[in-house]
């Protein structure tokens, strides 16, 4: 066990708030997730499959000279399409919640497999002019791309929460997510709704593939290293709440780097995972 | 029959022990010696998931105590290797059985949280593994490790070590499924509430399971640890080992005790296909695709389907079984239930004390006095939400008492789990049929008599419940499944389940609730029948016609405690049984 190293302040401001932008990360990718088995009934593991195939496409677009910002044009619709069309396909063959993992990591496989033939197993950085940027703030260093992580998942949390809370769209899923039989007797087009969750979820899962873009290499591998964690914050957040996974995200995210600068980097799963499995066992009833 | 198949299975292994000697080149060992992997890792993962239905993630984990303890043993211990075997297995059952301690007294964790749970798991060990001296970060190597030479070459040994844990498996996985403990599974993964009540000691299973599932994945992984002779932690505890073993179990089907060594065999065999003509991605995408057909057009798996279109011709094998013999005269099963010999009809048989049941805050039982007196039809009232059901659920033992005794026969049974209440001789019917959906009718009431009833030989339990079926008129739907039933049959069914323990005190919910009036008619026709058998009856109802003609003596209750107690047409007279019916007159 390695010995605990106390960091100096700066060395754990500089940690705490990269954990923030990581735990935004957690948070943006663990949204659409969150809502899918929520709201939808539907374990999406595809989703990472979906963040990597956007963050690809970025790097293919930004590679070619195209801010990658504006790639969320094209990218956004895209998967609001494909997600749709896997929920269509889902609901079709009326998958269990089970087997909707399954079924996903099979889709998860194919897209690894799409990706790996494509753009090689080989890690890929996405070079832009927000790579390096970045500015200081007291003593703490403030990067751009983690900031625009930050900040559109922030906006898009709170997005989502007023929607859901305060639109008739946000009501009726919520309904429909309660009884689907009877929120259709009330004359709610569940269906319809259903597809267009489906949809933003996967177009939320295509913004944190270009934010993971922005701020990390890219291996077809490595979608599976997100999967652990980014569940973890889906659960101890609760599932289909907006803010929830944020929240959570950001808990694990600064806990993790707290880890890393007091222990050593190799320990920071133990964190966010013991805390999975307390929430689990403490308090079973509220994941459900 | 029951006998066969150990012994195919025996001589498959013995057969497949040759092979070795035909002189194959080395590369086709390997192979072999991966399927007979796989087949140990997957059947290993189907023994607690597919039978009970609890999805393990967790199986790297297992898989992994496994290794790092031959490794461990190898590396720093000097151990010789098959020595290293039993430990990995027991490290890893003493893993699985703390686990599922914990895990399995928890009552909301079930589906997919127990996947999640298990999942987490084994990040957190292999994050201690790792940053332990049993890995140290590097992994460790074990090339200076000699293998034991079992067979003639290298690669041969590693089959065959291989082959010899993959027959163990199979032979356990079948022993398993056809036995009184298999039966139990099965009840959990359809009705675990429903299976708790019959009598199968849910946790003890469970864990019992998970207990030989892991020790088997444990000796997997001891083998595998000198396979690879070079073991790191980023290769063992991943979410690869679980989600491989989900997908061949899913593939070959997870109710069939071979149904993972096929889909092991299958998908082994197409990504060695894909590897070999060098092609691991489209092997990757291929995999994918199977995995979605799979789960899309044969969501029970391979061998059920096969199985299924095997049956459509012939005559149900299983059929002839339940039907040619035994079936003895009802009289003979029907006479004496135990017990009964010795002590007089009216004398006490269940005494109520005090019970109190609060949820969170709402009372639903303020503290209620009931007797049962032996061979008595005694009448449970009351309008809806006056502690009926919770009673019957209490007394069951499927809810906890907040307090007050529960006197059974002499015996105290408050706080008891509620197998062992059924197993004293207590058993009960559902308002809401909650029939094994994957079992067939007659293996439905079989499971009451196994367990309830302490019948140890399924076959025996079998013979017994063909005879609750023509008790109860259902024996032409012996082979049915539950869904094919209407809900007349569905009832019928519940009250075959419940007197296939042959319990001394029989607590039927609402059973006629939903009924017409002339299954009405059988159904009384039939309560009355069982208790002339010999048990005692508490009869939870809103038909009055059935209340009046069936009961001895009836007692209301009203916002959880006892209003009035007498007989029927006594009762249902006095002002405030009639209050607590229709309101208050207003005048």
């Amino acid at each position: 066990m390695p010995g605990f190293t106390l960091p100096s302040a700066s060395l754990l401001a500089q940690s705490i708030l990269s954990g923030i932008f990581v735990g935004a990360l957690y948070g943006l990718l663990g949204l659409g997730l969150s809502l899918s088995w929520g709201l939808l009934k539907l374990i999406n593991l595809a989703h990472f499959a979906f963040a990597f195939l956007a963050a690809y496409l970025c790097y293919q677009m930004a590679s070619m000279g195209v801010d990658p910002l504006l790639t969320l044009v094209v990218i956004v619709p895209a998967f609001f399409v494909a997600g749709a069309a896997l929920h269509w396909v889902m609901a079709r063959f009326s998958v269990t919640p089970f087997n909707s993992l399954l079924l996903t990591f099979g889709l998860m496989g194919i897209v690894e497999a799409v990706i790996q033939a494509v753009w090689t197993a080989d890690f890929k950085k996405l070079e832009s002019a927000y790579s390096s940027a970045k500015f200081k703030v007291g003593f703490l260093y403030v990067p751009i791309p983690e900031l625009i992580t930050l900040l559109l998942s922030v906006g898009l949390s709170i997005a989502i929460w007023a929607v859901l809370r305060y639109t008739d769209l946000g009501r009726a899923l919520r309904a429909a997510a309660e009884d689907p039989a009877i929120a259709s007797a009330f004359g709610i087009n569940e269906k319809k709704n259903a597809l267009v969750l489906a949809g933003t979820c996967s177009a939320l899962a295509s913004v944190a593939g270009v934010c993971l873009a922005l701020s990390f290499s890219l291996a077809p591998s490595q979608m599976y290293a997100w999967i652990g964690v980014v569940f973890a914050a889906v659960m101890l957040g609760g599932l289909g709440r907006a803010l929830a996974p944020l929240l959570a995200g950001t808990l694990i995210g600064v806990s993790e780097a707290v880890t890393m600068a007091v222990t050593a980097p190799s320990w920071a799963p133990i964190v966010s995972f013991t805390l999975l499995i307390l929430v689990l066992v403490l308090r079973p009833g509220r994941a459900t | 029959m029951i006998k066969r198949t150990p012994l195919v299975i025996l001589g498959a292994g013995v057969l497949l022990a040759f092979v070795p000697r035909l002189g194959l080149p080395a590369f086709y060992d390997s192979l072999l010696y991966l399927m007979l992997h796989w087949i140990v890792l997957a059947t290993s993962w189907n023994i607690l998931s597919g039978y009970t239905g609890y999805f393990s993630f967790g199986h790297g984990a297992f898989f992994g105590a496994g290794i790092y303890t031959t490794t461990t043993l190898l590396a720093r211990y000097e151990w010789p290797f098959l020595w290293t075997l039993p430990v990995a297995a027991l490290v890893a059952a003493l893993l699985g059985a703390a686990l599922g301690a914990v895990v399995f007294r928890v009552k909301g964790v079930r589906g997919e949280l127990f996947a999640l749970l298990t999942l987490a798991v084994t990040f957190v060990i292999g994050t201690i593994v790792v940053n332990t001296p049993l890995d140290g970060g590097q992994g460790v190597s074990l090339s200076a490790v000699p293998v034991p030479a079992v067979g003639p070459t290298q690669s041969s040994t590693f089959y065959l070590l291989a082959l010899a844990a993959a027959t163990l498996t199979m032979l356990i996985a079948h022993a398993i499924v056809v036995s009184k403990f298999g039966a139990g599974l099965f009840a959990i993964h359809d009705d675990e509430d429903a299976a708790e009540v019959m009598g199968v000691p849910t946790y003890r299973y469970k864990l019992t399971a998970l207990a030989i599932s892991c020790a088997l994945a444990g000796v997997a992984g001891g083998i595998h640890a000198l396979f690879l002779s070079y073991v790191t932690v980023g290769d063992v505890f991943t979410i690869t080992v679980p989600l491989t073993v989900v997908l061949m179990s899913v593939l070959g089907g997870t109710r069939h005790w071979a149904g993972p060594a096929v889909g092991a065999i299958a998908i082994t065999g197409l990504l060695y296909s894909f590897t070999a003509a060098d092609h691991a991605v489209a092997g990757k995408a291929m995999t994918g695709v199977i995995l979605i057909a799979a789960i899309l057009f044969m969501p029970d798996g391979i061998l059920l389907r096969v199985q299924r279109l095997f049956r459509r011709g012939a005559v149900p094998a299983d059929a002839a079984i339940a039907r040619t013999p035994l079936a003895p005269p009802i009289a003979g099963i029907a006479a004496p239930a135990r017990g009964l010999s010795g002590a007089a009809h009216g004398a006490e048989l269940l005494r109520v004390r005090g019970l109190h049941k609060a949820f969170r805050g709402v009372r639903a039982l303020a503290g209620v006095d009931v007797d049962v007196r032996r061979g008595e039809i005694l009448g449970l009232l009351g309008p809806n939400g006056s502690g009926k059901s919770t009673f019957i659920n209490v007394v069951s033992g499927h809810y906890l008492p907040t307090a007050g005794e529960i006197v059974f026969e002499g015996k105290d049974l408050a706080g008891h789990a509620a197998h062992r209440i059924a197993g004293a001789g207590i058993s009960r019917t559902y308002q809401i049929p909650r029939p094994f959906g994957h079992m067939t009718v007659l293996d439905n009431v079989a499971l009451a008599t196994l367990f309830g009833g302490a019948v140890r030989d399924p076959d025996a339990a079998r013979r017994e419940a063909m005879s609750w079926l023509e008790f109860t008129g259902l024996e032409a739907k012996a082979n049915a499944r539950p869904e094919d039933l209407n809900l007349h049959q569905r009832k019928f069914l519940e009250l075959a389940r419940a007197l296939a323990s042959r319990p001394r005190l029989v607590l039927l919910d609402e059973v006629l609730c939903g009924l017409t009036p002339s299954e009405i008619d059988d159904a009384v026709a039939l309560i009355r029948r069982i208790r002339d058998q010999g048990s005692t009856i508490v009869f939870v109802e809103h038909v009055m016609r059935a209340v009046m003609a069936l009961t001895d003596r009836v007692v209301v209750f009203n916002h959880g405690e006892l209003l009035a107690e007498g007989t029927a047409t006594d009762v249902m007279q006095r002002p405030e049984v009639m209050t607590a019916y229709l309101g208050k007159a207003h005048a």
